[in-house]
């Protein structure tokens, strides 16, 4: 398992990259995330979709597909791939500190 | 009398018929299968449909010819299940009662889900292969075709079958070489995925053989539409990839009728343990295969394994005794890689394809993650071992949890 360097602080990570430890996530540590991600600001709209994520993921253990995220979270598809370009949900659970959604497989 | 109703006479139900009905007391259970067709279709046939190594008489058979004697086959539509009145209604709105019930519903393709894939051009420029309508159709196509743009496009994940779009793309190479055009032919993969496939090491060895068999790859693409007129797929971010012939593996889904129960997910799949196969919530209702939530591959072997998992539990449940059995995620897949190899992989929810030998270590006869020719015929073996083994619930000289032993990590 590898580790990435978030704000000096070296955070383990899963095999995708992603935070390996949701405690180690906070708001500033996704900020950062995301600017890995080539996102350098983080709207309100982000936000709505990363809070939402880390509620499903909560409560059911794994986050939303895309198609879930579309039709739950407010937010058109298109929309979801210009907020999170390449991948929304992908993208979104590694900005929110989850593992990669589970359906990939 | 106690009812076990099973839906779904496809890999999972039959296997589940033919495990269980000659251990369950016949004075005492009735054991009841339900699907909509007298025929069984060899899912993993379809894939060799269109280059002509299978005809559509070498993956069909009759589903009763499967079923074990004592077991009733009612061939109807389901219409609802009433899980809190354990209580399954089928289309012509008679009523099936059951004590326990099994949901092997499976999942099909549904291309209606997908913005401009069925319109005048559906299967005359733009086919799938997961149907055998799709495979035939395709087959008749590809006889008369002269080379150009093929795309293949599974459109959104989960898949059956994840690697059967990388499989269709080897054997299309091989094909057209043999047909003499492949320099007429542009072969890629327009996919959802960062890469040729989910799992690290085999994304990245079929990623390598995509790259020496000149299979061009264009990952993270959310298809938003298929534009027929101009011959183009559109993505959610305006990319836009231009086909003559497009191979797609539409939206996979689970039963309408899981979703007509509100017993389903967004994809109408049903939310299951992971470990017990018990549907989530609902302590008299298990659920096998393709129709699951869970984060396995939705593959043949996946419900072979599932299949043993299931009948210990499913003996010591009825009664009242924990369960002994706990599915591990294991999946077993031949690729097809064309020119009559093949390649194996071996994995479960934990542990990625690793390279090896299987099922023997050290000796094999197959080898993991590697391309053999002893592969190649392992796959076409399958046919028989599934019509002869796998359907009639008996045991294959392996394990259903995976092993480790002849791999290197």
């Amino acid at each position: 398992m590898g580790t990435i360097n978030i704000l000096g602080k070296q955070l383990a990570v899963d095999a995708d990259g992603n935070l390996a430890n949701r405690s180690d996530w906070n708001e500033d540590v996704a900020r950062e995330l995301a600017k890995q991600e080539g996102i350098p600001n983080l709207t309100s709209q982000h936000w709505t979709i990363i809070n939402y994520m880390r509620k499903v993921s909560e409560k059911e253990g794994s986050a939303p597909s895309i198609r879930r995220l579309t039709k739950e979270s407010g937010v058109d598809t298109k929309t979801l791939y210009q907020l999170f370009p390449k991948g929304p949900a992908k993208r979104a659970a590694k900005i929110a500190g989850l593992p990669k959604p589970v359906g990939c497989i | 009398m106690k009812h076990l109703l099973i839906l779904g006479g496809g890999t999972g139900g039959t296997m589940m018929a033919n495990k269980l009905a000659p251990v369950l007391d016949a004075r005492e259970w009735q054991v009841t299968i339900v699907d909509n067709s007298e025929k069984h279709y060899y899912q993993p046939g379809f894939l060799l449909v269109p280059f002509g190594i299978y005809s559509m008489r070498d993956v069909v058979k009759p589903r009763r010819q499967y079923l074990p004697a004592g077991v009733k086959l009612v061939i109807s539509s389901i219409d609802h299940i009433e899980a809190d009145k354990n209580k399954v209604v089928l289309s012509d709105q008679s009523i099936l009662p059951y004590d326990y019930l099994i949901i092997a519903t499976g999942a099909d393709i549904h291309p209606e889900q997908n913005e401009g894939l069925v319109d005048d051009e559906w299967r005359k420029s733009k086919f799938d292969f997961y149907t055998p309508e799709g495979a035939d159709q395709l087959s008749k196509f590809l006889k008369g075709w002269e080379g150009g743009k093929l795309v293949v496009n599974p459109v959104e994940m989960p898949i059956k079958c994840p690697v059967a779009p990388l499989e269709f793309l080897f054997l299309a190479d091989a094909y057209f070489t043999e047909k003499g055009i492949r320099d007429k032919v542009e072969l890629r993969l327009v996919t959802p995925l960062s890469g040729a496939f989910t799992k690290p090491r085999a994304s990245q060895v079929l990623g390598e053989f995509l790259e020496r068999k000149k299979i061009e790859v264009t990952p993270d693409f959310g298809l938003a539409r298929v534009d027929s007129k101009e011959k183009k797929l559109v993505a959610w971010d305006d990319i836009e990839i231009g086909y003559d012939l497009l191979v797609s593996v539409p939206t996979n889904m689970g039963d309408p009728c899981i979703g007509r129960s509100d017993l389903g997910n967004e994809l109408n799949y049903v939310p299951t343990d992971k470990e017990t196969l018990l549907a989530k919530g609902h302590d008299n209702i298990f659920v096998i295969g393709d129709a699951t939530d869970l984060p396995s591959s939705k593959a043949g072997s996946v419900v072979h394994f599932q299949s043993e998992v299931l009948f210990e539990n499913f003996l010591e449940h009825i009664e009242k005794r924990p369960m002994p059995a706990h599915f591990d995620g294991h999946t077993n897949c031949f690729i097809e890689s064309g020119f009559g190899k093949g390649l194996l992989i071996d994995f479960n929810y934990e542990t990625e394809p690793l390279p090896g030998e299987f099922p023997l270590p050290g000796i094999g006869p197959l080898s993991l993650l590697k391309e053999s020719s002893m592969n190649h015929y392992g796959k076409l073996m399958f046919r028989w071992v599934y019509w002869n083994v796998l359907l009639r619930g008996l045991e294959l000289p392996m394990g259903s949890a995976m092993s480790m032993a002849g791999k290197r990590v």
